[in-house]
């Protein structure tokens, strides 16, 4: 069996089964989450390490979020990804898929040995995140701007069918220099989605640099505030007022609410923070072991 | 019951999706504040709750259409072509062709024949660009009775679509009923002196070219290309094997679209000289419909007079 036949087959394995209800989750504490959360850091420095290419920066900026959602706000079922009462949540800032596969596969939706095949030929991990191939990724992402108003239809559709579930979409601070971020700003709070989160994971870097000298989005919440969204201000690597905002957010009501999460590119490990270098370059064998020493 | 035959393509598009959204809760359809020209303005009021305004916001519509895809709706997203294709391209080959979500984009005023609004609204490129994306269906009906068939079968048939119409009324092809089918070229009339394959307006051109043609002894097959990804190759095979002359007609560019896969197929697979009717490369101005076929070769004279010249090139 070739390699990617044999990853196909673990694909369908792990689509699961329709109808099958979700096993209930385990409540994980506080201090949990942290550590879940230093758990991803360094499958994520392994995975891009092993790649020999990736994105560092920006998964580690996200990882505390995306804990947080993974193992504690969102209701999902790793044995059943499409579960059409789940949560969904959409990765924008796609090349941040490391963080994101590493929570997918330590909440069980396939087994954490795909990990270490990010990026090699025939892969269920793509570079980017890639919905045809990854169970638990509910849509494409990479290039940029688009994720929020897939939310929105995801959102819409909630409301139509007159489910529960809530939508959550991961920006990048960057991300939201492209205009269809302000097509979907402009339009969720029309609608009044009180059913949509957008989280942003605002760590003031982009490929070229800092975001308020490539192109300064400030004030930024305020922008958020005069599309008529309920803007929360949190410290993105605070894991109680992480897990508190994205609570808080699902009891708003009549408007769409956005998270903005000041966060620290490459944070965790100490020559990657805040260093635009590490946004798109895999650490080399050195690094790599400071890194985990680091996330130890 | 509606006289499909009455009505140009985009009023038939909005009334047989009225009709489907009546029959599937699933469907739903998004417009980007040109309801009122797409005809998407039937569906909204039929069905208020299941019509999205996206104001003018093409990207956004396409990327909302693909996250209610992926929740098991079945989303129109409609707008003048030349905004449902250059305008979100990346949206539609991001959320759409790629992750091959269910959208179903139905483009209207395609083509020159949108007329005095000028280059700007001339959409000549947009099958091009929708060829170029893998796992997209395009469909270029020829009249509204065709039209009905192919908003069916894009509702009824998982995947993406590209379904494009005009924007004028045209002459009805399908006097008698049209059993369209995804992936099949519809052969009007048999001939064996050389075929004529056309999409949407030039189909009926086509039919009275080759009217004229037989009257001067020239027996021509026409071809109904409308599924034209996928294409029916062994139809255009067939016609240049037993033809031995092709002739391309439609309201495109001449590079990218029919002519383009016409070329593909017969220089990989059954040689025959070949004419392509279409826009030369250039954008086009401001006129009346028939003015502007008559400017850029699109007439039924130009078809009689290709055919004549693929005739004369033949062995």
């Amino acid at each position: 069996m070739s390699r990617i036949q044999a990853y196909s087959r673990e694909f369908m394995h792990c689509m699961g089964i329709p109808g099958h209800m979700p096993l209930p989750m385990t409540e994980y504490s506080i201090e949990d989450l942290k550590g879940m959360a230093r758990k991803l850091r360094r499958h994520v420095i392994t995975m891009i390490s092993t790649a020999g290419s990736g994105h560092p920066g920006g998964s580690l900026s996200a990882a505390d979020i995306i804990t947080a959602l993974y193992f504690r706000v969102m209701r999902h079922d790793p044995k059943n990804p499409r579960w059409p009462d789940r949560d969904r949540f959409i990765l924008s800032k796609g090349h941040a898929a490391p963080i994101l596969y590493a929570a997918l596969a330590e909440c069980g939706y396939f087994p954490l040995e795909w990990l270490t095949t990010l990026r090699k030929t025939g892969t269920c991990l793509q570079g980017h995140t890639d919905s045809t191939l990854t169970p638990g990724v509910d849509m494409s992402a990479g290039s940029l701007g688009q994720g929020l108003s897939v939310g929105i239809g995801m959102a819409l559709a909630a409301r139509l069918d007159k489910k529960e579930y809530r939508t959550y979409v991961m920006l990048g601070d960057g991300e939201c220099q492209e205009g269809q971020v302000w097509e979907a700003a402009m339009f969720a709070p029309n609608y009044k989605l009180d059913n949509l989160t957008a989280i942003v994971d605002f760590n003031g870097l982009q490929l070229d640099g800092p975001t308020s000298k490539i192109m300064d989005l400030e004030p930024f919440v305020d922008k958020w505030r005069s599309f008529k969204w309920e803007a929360l201000v949190i410290d993105g690597h605070d894991m109680q007022q992480i897990v508190d905002a994205l609570q808080k957010s699902a009891q708003v009501k009549g408007r769409p609410v956005v998270i903005v999460a000041r966060t620290v590119k490459g944070r965790g490990v100490s020559f990657m923070e805040n260093n635009v270098d590490y946004h798109g370059k895999a650490p080399g064998k050195s690094e790599t072991e400071t890194a985990l020493k680091e996330l130890a | 019951m509606t006289d499909y035959a009455e009505l140009t393509t985009r009023e038939a598009f909005g009334k047989i999706l009225t009709e489907l959204g009546g029959q599937d809760s699933r469907v739903v359809v998004l417009d980007a504040d040109l309801s009122r020209s797409t005809m998407t303005k039937y569906f909204a009021q039929a069905h208020p709750q299941r019509f999205i305004q996206c104001g003018l916001a093409e990207q956004n519509m396409i990327s909302i259409a693909a996250g209610l895809a992926t929740c098991g709706k079945i989303p129109f997203a409609s707008t003048f072509a030349v905004f449902a294709s250059s305008r979100c391209f990346d949206q539609v080959r991001m959320c759409v062709a790629q992750p091959k979500t269910n959208v179903k984009v139905v483009s209207t005023h395609g083509g020159i024949t949108v007329g005095e609004d000028g280059s700007s609204h001339q959409a000549i490129e947009d099958i091009a660009l929708y060829c170029s994306l893998p796992n997209f269906n395009i469909v270029v009906p020829a009249d509204s009775i065709e039209t009905v068939e192919a908003i069916k079968a894009a509702a009824s048939t998982e995947g993406p679509f590209y379904v494009r119409l005009g924007r004028s009324k045209t002459p009805v092809v399908y006097t008698s009923g049209c059993s369209f089918k995804l992936g099949r070229a519809d052969t009007l009339r048999e001939g064996n002196d050389a075929a004529i394959i056309a999409i949407g307006i030039m189909v009926y051109k086509a039919l009275e070219a080759s009217e004229l043609l037989e009257k001067s002894g020239v027996s021509c097959r026409v071809i109904n290309m409308s599924s034209i990804k996928p294409a029916d190759r062994q139809a255009i095979e067939a016609a240049a094997a037993e033809t031995g002359a092709i002739v391309t007609a439609e309201e495109h560019l001449l590079h990218g679209g029919l002519g383009s896969i016409v070329a593909q197929v017969l220089a990989s697979r059954s040689p025959a000289p070949l004419a392509s009717l279409g826009i030369k490369d250039t954008y086009c101005k401001s006129g009346k419909p028939d003015e502007l076929l008559e400017a850029n070769g699109l007439t039924v004279g130009d078809i009689v007079d290709a055919v004549k010249s693929v005739l004369a090139r033949k062995r």
